[in-house]
């Protein structure tokens, strides 16, 4: 069960006692309605302010040929005609979705792998976990500061240990494919934990009994985590497959930090390439805008996929 | 597998992980020409503190540690509040335009900030904002996931405890204060947490809209050190270490908090 899933389904409430049968129910309700809206007002009014105006004007700006502030001019499909045909676009859609196919699996995967190996009892488990868990609470601007310092070609610390057995040095930065790799590894360092802690809070559940039944049928490890342990996770690897698709796609920090899109364009991915179209030097703001909308198309799309996997599931 | 291979097993998984942190803390103490000279290493012959007092004497380090405590705190308060309130009256007051309002909230899980920077900017800039702490505050405190815990919560909680209170002759205002606040307290703290440690964090739109240095949160701070130091590792790393121990010792102290936090905000 996910977050859209569940909160989407207001009619599950029971429906409302009211404590006063008597004449006095239409009065409590509209008690009711106006202390609504007074403690939903504030964060309707931030919301619709700061996201749906916004949301509204991006469509706007998409068909505007606009630079930086002030008013655009109305181009028509301009800003379209341009993403189509554009090199870098695509290069950007490519990567982000290679980038996408390398954290996804093996984020959740090692996660899975880790909250198994974790699980039981062993001594100074608690200190293995915590620290697992620790890179979430790094902020990703440190993450990426710290994987400059181990990725960086000349004085890095991968290097220096390569150089140390007789290797390298390896050019993480100026070849485009290794430049990806780092920026993997350093997300996958900051995933692979959070996929851990929601799986070992899943495991929890896990039924004891079943498993016991399933170790008396004669099942042995490797049985037991395929036919009981994994089906029962399904939902919880469903939602970490979601959540980092999400993030994924979003993906901006590390990568602007560390390689800021480079070696060439190798590693530019969508948030990076409407950034620099819109804060970068040409402050292209109708064309920045546009590139977003694809990021907005493209997590609906995965959002619309998750909510109808679930429904097929309850069916 | 048997318990000697598992405790091998993580005991190299915790050394992969710890490495990165591990070499934060001993680049940040490794003297600059050390750094120059052979690159940086995890055993340097030498350790110094000179990174920290550079860093100290060029650079507005406390500046940039308050201005992250200003915009943390605030946001966090901010949000804790509005969101509470809204995921209260989702959960358990009827009004007209329940079922519409909570799909408006909830669809905006769904839409990334990223998606719509560029006219949030704009918008910021035009309501004069840009320079103030308001412009990062403002836009980030309304968050669909904090919603959404929140009604998570208050959806439990059952009717009758609500209806006595009201029989009892309290308003909605004087329940939520002496009935529905103090219930909340786990609730609280998991959000607070949440919203602290996400803001604290956060880089993408501080850096768009503080333009000053002098108005840096730690992230964009950050940034703009990389900027000044170029190689010199080890005072981008001194600043890098100062600006995660806060939120590191605050994660270990109140683990099960956000162990339950993340845990809830997604699953089951």
């Amino acid at each position: 069960m996910t977050i859209e899933k569940t909160a989407l389904a207001p009619g599950q409430e029971a429906p409302r006692q009211d404590a006063t049968p008597t004449g006095k129910a239409p009065r409590s309700r509209l008690r009711d309605n106006r202390a609504a809206y007074a403690l939903l007002g504030p964060n309707l009014l931030l919301i619709g302010l700061f996201l749906l105006v916004p949301l509204v004007w991006s469509l706007l700006m998409s068909f505007q040929a606009k630079r930086s502030f002030g008013p655009g001019e109305w181009s028509g499909l301009t800003n379209l005609s341009r993403l189509l045909s554009d090199d870098v676009f695509w290069r950007a859609l490519l990567n982000t979705a290679i980038f996408t196919v390398a954290t996804v699996p093996l984020s959740v995967g090692l996660g899975l792998g880790l909250a198994m190996l974790m699980d039981k009892a062993l001594p100074g488990r608690g200190v293995f976990r915590t620290i697992v868990y620790l890179p979430i609470a790094v902020s990703s601007l440190v993450v990426s500061l710290v994987g400059l310092l181990l990725f960086d070609e000349s004085v890095g610390i991968v290097n220096g240990v390569l150089r140390d057995l007789g290797v390298g040095p390896v050019s993480w930065q100026s070849n485009g494919a290794l430049a990806m790799l780092s920026v993997v590894v350093m997300t996958l360092w900051t995933r692979v934990g959070f996929g851990m802690l929601v799986y070992l809070a899943a495991l929890q559940d896990v039924d004891k009994e079943v498993l016991e039944a399933a170790t008396m049928d004669g099942a042995g490890g490797f049985n037991r985590v395929r036919h009981v342990i994994v089906p029962w996770l399904r939902p919880t690897t469903f939602f970490l497959v979601v959540i980092n698709m999400i993030w994924s796609f979003q993906v901006f920090d590390v990568v602007y930090v560390m390689t800021n899109g480079g070696p060439g364009y190798s590693t530019t991915m969508l948030v990076t390439y409407a950034y620099d179209e819109g804060f970068g030097p040409s402050r292209n703001f109708g064309y920045g805008a546009t590139v977003g909308l694809v990021l907005l198309v493209i997590t609906l799309a995965i959002t619309a996929v998750q909510l109808r996997v679930n429904r097929r599931q309850e069916a | 597998m048997s318990r000697p291979l598992r405790f091998a097993v993580c005991l190299l998984v915790s050394a992969v992980f710890v490495l990165p942190l591990f070499a934060m803390v001993v680049v940040a103490f490794t003297p600059r020409e050390l750094v120059f000279d052979g690159g940086a290493s995890l055993w340097p012959s030498r350790f110094t503190t000179a990174n920290f007092s550079n860093l100290f004497a060029s650079f507005p380090v406390w500046r940039w540690f308050s201005n992250a405590m200003i915009v943390a705190t605030l946001t966090t308060a901010l949000s804790v509040a509005v969101n509470l309130a809204a995921g209260f009256a989702l959960a358990k007051l009827q009004f007209a335009g329940r079922t519409f309002v909570l799909v408006v909230v909830l669809s905006t899980l769904m839409v990334p900030a990223q998606a719509v920077m560029i006219p949030q900017f704009e918008l910021v800039a035009r309501m004069g904002l840009i320079g103030l702490f308001w412009a990062v505050i403002l836009p980030s405190a309304s968050t669909a996931l904090g919603v959404f815990l929140a009604r998570q919560f208050f959806v439990s909680v059952p009717d009758e405890l609500l209806d006595a209170a009201r029989l009892d002759g309290c308003g909605t205002v004087a329940t939520l204060r002496y009935v529905v606040l103090p219930m909340a307290k786990p609730l609280i703290a998991v959000m607070v947490l949440l919203a602290f440690m996400t803001q604290w964090n956060d880089f993408l739109w501080p850096l768009i809209t503080l333009r000053d240095p002098d108005l840096y949160t730690l992230p964009v701070a950050l940034r703009f050190l990389q900027g000044q130091f170029d190689a010199d590792y080890g005072g981008l790393m001194a600043m890098a270490l100062l600006s995660c121990v806060p939120l590191l010792v605050v994660f270990v102290a109140l683990q099960r908090f956000f162990v339950d936090g993340f845990s809830r905000s997604g699953i089951r």
